[in-house]
This record gives structure tokens, C-alpha cells and sequence, in this order.
């Protein structure tokens, strides 16, 4: 009799369990599940969709296309057209990231002194990473104007003449990577200057007592204490610069000659002149997994360095 | 960033939306007079004879240095933006313009519907944030608050979303939007972009560092989710959301590469878009004085929202680099 009893109750705690269960998910839908349907709608689908374009020789808008394998990536890693592209990523993403490390580095251990006035300066600093990269291109085309631009003038005051910015390949390269370590480097001075405010004053003062010089007190305290610093600039440098440039690359050069990075290339194999859907898909596919390497490296050692504290 | 639950000092700091700077505890010890001491006493130090020169020749002259590298080409713009094509193509032009005139912004208005571009950006950036930060928020409440099985794992697929640059999508979206009608529209630009993995991120973060006790309170008054959500969490998280939406602000302005493949017609393009067709239709030197208007007018307003809010900004923007 009472085992009767006990089984009905237990069974109407179930059933309430059940009927909370069920109320919370569809709260739950009711709350993530449009988010979670773009999700899946335009990120997570198109990047399985692409796998499957990237084995098609397709064109754009066209109806037929056939399968053929691997040959896009084939192409890509072997045809000289790929591989200069490469190349192009290759020099862009290191002078870009190197460039505004380095400039960054220098702006925070200045901003880091006492001084007046330092707040507004980082402001200053900080304020081209947030403004239109079309419109700070447009800015810079003027400015590299062989002829009538800001630049040429000054290089004309100490009697030098202005480069071929635009039509020789190698000079043009050059000027997207001013244009962008222009635009980044107050995002590495901010990031820097946090990693410096957080280095513990007594370790600079006991390096001081101990006649340690400015430069020795930089190299044997305060970098290595800023390497996590350094680690995360370095990983999400790499991971914009090979990902936000496209606005700065399409206005200055709009051609991409010499200027055609892998994101640039993607968007010109596909709406550009060529319309090779396939290829174009194939390049973006590997776009994915290198970011995706670099995140996976980032996350193994942030783990393991970061704190270290 | 660690994601167990966890309430560090830094953490209720940054609920509270204080900048890293202001969060040293020590200082936080002292008086607001003895603040103020220490302050004019550093001020006072760094104009003391010994270090004048100090000050001067690694301070404020590296600072004068980036200033002018940073502040000059925008500068340039500006004054350009009011210079008579004579004033452009002189060999000895002026940092101020001699003969001050607006029609360049007339002739960006002539050229391209500058105006329905403008209202173009600003809807696409008020509709497409509004709808993002809201989808952010509540994603990031039902994946703290709503106990379902398996939301850590949904929590790690919107994670791995936030790896995937909206770029690599760009062929299969733009294949999707055509296929529904939306190419050449605005909602076709605004949809594929509204699924948030940053926004929900950040604020997820947030809502776990939330004290338990007010929901609880909330709970034996009977509140459900919408009230709890609507009443306690999102009221006491504004400086968090503003950062989320701030920065989405930034980013729906300022996108380029999908407006471009998306539209068609100058109608529908917003400012970026436009500005780049303006440019490759303005090609004399002379012109340059119209694409600096066209530049003014797109970089100008996040320029101002950004001098008004750089706190909530700057937070934003360098997530993650503060532990």
C-alpha cells in the first residue's frame, strides 16, 4: 500500500521534472534560439557549404559545375598566381604586425611615464583603429599622390622624389602597410600599456636600487614580464591583419596588384573578373584553418604562460 | 579569460565598467584629498629641475611625434575637405585652406545620393546593432540562467563561430541572400550579420560574475526569466551592454566587404561602398578635394561617438588582453 503511494508520488516528481525540463527549454529556445539560428544559417553552414563548392570548377551565377577534386587547392598552393599570393600575405602580415608592435611598444612605455596629459594622448592614439577604413584610405591615397600629395611635398623639401607608390608593385605593398600599422598601432599601444600598468612597481624599483640603467631595467624586467602581453598581440595581430585589411587593400589598389592577400584573393577569384566560385571557396576554406591553427596554438599556450602571476 | 564562475576583484571592476587603470586597490585606499596630493605631487615631479629634461625629451617630445603622425593625415583631410580644386593641385599648398568653401560636399551630393547613402549607414547601423545587442543579451541570460542539459556544449559552438571571419562566409551567404531576394536590399546587408558570437560572449562573461543572491530575492517574489532578465540582470549590466553595442555600432559603420558584394545599385549602397564608387569615379587631381569631403563625412561620426565614449570603446575593443 504504501510502496503504491511511494510510486505515485515519485512519478509526479518525474512528470513535474519533465515539465520543467521541457518549459526551460523552450524558454531556452525562446531566448538563444534565434541567435543560435543565424549562427548556424550564416556562419556554420557556409563554412561546410564551401567545402563542398571548393571541389567544384564552378563560375559564378553559372548552373553547371563540375567535380574535380582536390585541384583548387592544388592550385593554390602550387600555381605561381597562388603562390605569389603567399608571398603577398606572407610580407603584408609581417610588416603589418611587426610594425605596430613595435610602434605600439614605444607609444605605451612613453605613455606609461608620469605625465600630464597622457590620457588624451592614448585617446588620440587609439582613435584611427575605430573610423572607416574606406575613408582612411581615401585620406592616404591623397597623401601618396606622387604628384600633388602631403607626402610628395615633404619628400620634395629634402629633395627626394616621391616612389611609384601605385604602379610599382613592391612600393604599393609598402604603402597598405603604413596605411595599416597607421590604423592599428594605438589598438597595440592600449593592449601594451595595460601589460605595463600591471608589472608590479617595486620589481622596477629594486631593479633601480640595484643601478640597473633604463635599458637594462627594460630588457631584464619589464619584457619578460610583458611576454604575455606580447603573446596575445602577436596572435590577434596576425588573426586581423590577415582578416581586416580588405578595405584599406580594395581602396588604395583597387586591382590587388601586388597588394592581393589571401582575403583580397578571395574576393577577387569570386567577384571579380574571374568568378571562380570553386577556387575562390577552396582559398577561403584554407583561410579558415589557418586562423583556426593559430587560435588552437593561442589557446594551448595562453593556458599554460599566461598566468603567471 | 577563464570561464568557470568566478568573482574576481577585477571581475566586479569590470562590471562596474571602471577602466584597468583606475582598478589599483591600493589606491583606492587613500582619501580622495591624499588622491589629489599624489596626483599634483607626480604632476609636480615630472616638472622637478631634475627631471625637466627627462620629461621633455622621452615624454612629451616622442608624444608630440606620434601626435602629429596620427592626428596630421586627419587634420589634412579636413582642411582639404574646404579647398577649392586650385588649392589641391598647387605645389604649394597650405595646411589651412585660403579661400574656405563647402562646395566639394556639394559635389560628393551631385555625384552619388550622398544622402540616401547616409540614411542607408544609419539604418543598417541602428536596426542591425539594436537587433544584435538584444540577440546578445538574451542569448548570453539563457545560457547562464536557464538550466538546460547541454548548454556548455551550445555555449562552445557559438565560440567556435566567433573564430570563423565573416569573410570566409562571404560566397555561401552571398548565394543564400540572392536565393531569398535579399540582394541589393538592406535587410539582405543587415541579416546575415545579426547571429552575434562576440556580443554573447561578452556578456556571458558578465552574467556569471553576477551576484546570486539578487536573483534569488527575485525568485521568492515569483519573478520568472523575462522580469529577472528585464528587471535585474540587463538594469545592471548597462555598462557592459553599452560596450557591446558600441562596438557593434563601430563595426556595422564601418563594414565594407559584404555591403560591396551585396549591392548592386547606388541606392542601396551604404557610405563605404559609395565612397569607393565615388573614388573610382573621381579620378583628376582636382577631385581630391571632393573625396576628402566624402572621407569627413563617413569617419566624422564615429570619430565623435568614439571621443564621447572611448572608455566603454577601448574596453571593448582590446576584450581579452586584461586578465
Amino acid at each position: 500500500m504504501s510502496s503504491a503511494v511511494q510510486t505515485e508520488q515519485e512519478r509526479s516528481r518525474v512528470r513535474a521534472h519533465r515539465r520543467r525540463q521541457s518549459k526551460n527549454w523552450s524558454l531556452f529556445l525562446l531566448f538563444a534560439g534565434p541567435n543560435i539560428l543565424l549562427i548556424l544559417a550564416f556562419i556554420y553552414y557556409p563554412l561546410f557549404s564551401n567545402m563542398y563548392y571548393s571541389t567544384l570548377d564552378w563560375r559564378l551565377g553559372s548552373s553547371t559545375a563540375t567535380q574535380i577534386g582536390l585541384e583548387n587547392y592544388a592550385a593554390f598552393f602550387t600555381s605561381d598566381s597562388g603562390l605569389e599570393v603567399w608571398r603577398v600575405t606572407a610580407i603584408f602580415t609581417a610588416g603589418a604586425v611587426l610594425g605596430s608592435m613595435i610602434l605600439g611598444l614605444l607609444i605605451a612605455l612613453v605613455l606609461n611615464k608620469k605625465i600630464p596629459g597622457k590620457t588624451a594622448a592614448r585617446t588620440a592614439v587609439f582613435s584611427p583603429y575605430v573610423l572607416s577604413g574606406v575613408g582612411v584610405a581615401m585620406v592616404w591615397n591623397f597623401i601618396f599622390d606622387p604628384t600633388r600629395g602631403g607626402l610628395s611635398h615633404i619628400l620634395g623639401f629634402f629633395g627626394i622624389s616621391s616612389p611609384e607608390w601605385y604602379l610599382n608593385e613592391d612600393w604599393s605593398l609598402f604603402m597598405v602597410i603604413i596605411v595599416y600599422v597607421w590604423k592599428n598601432l594605438g589598438y597595440c599601444a592600449v593592449v601594451f600599456l595595460a601589460g605595463l600598468q600591471s608589472i608590479p612597481k617595486d620589481l622596477i624599483e629594486a631593479a633601480t636600487i640595484d643601478r640597473a640603467g633604463p635599458i637594462r631595467r627594460f630588457v631584464s624586467v619589464t619584457l619578460p614580464l610583458l611576454t604575455p602581453t606580447v603573446f596575445f598581440l602577436l596572435v590577434t595581430n596576425i588573426l586581423f591583419s590577415m582578416t581586416n585589411a580588405f578595405d584599406i587593400l580594395r581602396t588604395m589598389t583597387p586591382t590587388g596588384h601586388g597588394t592581393n592577400t589571401i582575403i583580397f584573393e578571395i574576393y577577387l577569384q569570386s567577384f571579380g573578373a574571374y568568378q571562380r566560385a570553386g577556387y575562390s571557396a577552396a582559398i577561403a576554406v584554407v583561410l579558415f584553418f589557418t586562423l583556426f591553427f593559430i587560435t588552437a596554438v593561442q589557446l594551448r599556450f595562453v593556458e599554460r604562460k599566461v598566468h603567471y602571476s | 579569460m577563464s570561464l568557470t564562475r568566478s568573482r574576481t576583484p577585477k571581475d566586479e571592476a569590470q562590471r562596474r565598467g571602471i577602466a584597468p587603470e583606475q582598478r589599483d586597490p591600493k589606491k583606492q585606499k587613500l582619501s580622495k584629498a591624499e588622491r589629489k596630493q599624489m596626483r599634483r605631487g607626480g604632476w609636480l615631479d615630472a616638472f622637478s629641475r631634475q627631471n625637466l629634461a627627462d620629461t621633455i625629451l622621452t615624454g612629451y617630445l616622442p608624444i608630440f611625434v606620434a601626435l602629429i603622425v596620427i592626428v596630421l593625415p586627419l587634420a589634412w583631410m579636413v582642411s582639404s575637405s574646404f579647398k577649392p580644386p586650385s588649392e589641391i593641385v598647387t605645389l604649394n599648398p597650405t595646411l589651412l585652406p585660403q579661400d574656405p568653401t563647402v562646395d566639394n560636399f556639394g559635389n560628393v551630393v551631385d555625384r552619388v545620393p550622398l544622402l540616401t547613402m547616409f540614411g542607408n549607414s544609419i539604418y543598417v547601423t541602428v536596426v542591425g546593432s539594436s537587433i544584435k545587442v538584444l540577440l546578445a543579451v538574451t542569448t548570453a541570460y539563457a545560457l547562464v540562467f536557464i538550466k538546460v542539459p547541454g548548454r556548455n556544449f551550445i555555449f562552445l559552438g557559438i565560440l567556435v563561430a566567433l573564430m570563423v571571419p565573416p569573410e570566409v562566409s562571404m560566397l555561401p551567404n552571398y548565394l543564400t541572400i540572392t536565393g531569398l531576394g535579399g540582394r541589393d536590399t538592406l535587410w539582405g546587408i543587415i541579416l546575415p550579420g545579426l547571429g552575434t558570437a562576440f556580443g554573447t560572449f561578452l556578456l556571458r562573461q558578465h552574467f556569471m560574475a553576477l551576484p546570486k543572491e539578487m536573483f534569488e530575492a527575485a525568485e521568492l517574489d515569483g519573478a520568472g526569466h523575462f522580469r529577472k532578465l528585464f528587471q535585474i540582470a540587463a538594469p545592471v549590466s548597462i555598462p557592459a551592454i553599452a560596450t557591446v553595442g558600441l562596438v557593434t555600432v563601430v563595426n556595422e559603420w564601418n563594414s565594407f566587404l559584404w555591403p560591396l558584394v551585396i549591392t548592386g545599385s547606388a541606392e542601396k549602397m551604404t557610405l563605404p561602398v559609395g565612397l569607393n564608387l565615388l573614388q573610382s569615379v573621381e579620378t583628376q587631381a582636382g577631385s581630391y578635394g571632393i573625396l576628402m569631403a566624402g572621407a569627413v563625412i563617413v569617419i566624422a561620426p564615429m570619430l565623435i561617438i568614439f571621443a564621447a565614449l572611448q572608455k566603454y570603446i577601448v574596453a571593448g575593443l582590446t576584450q581579452g588582453s586584461v586578465k
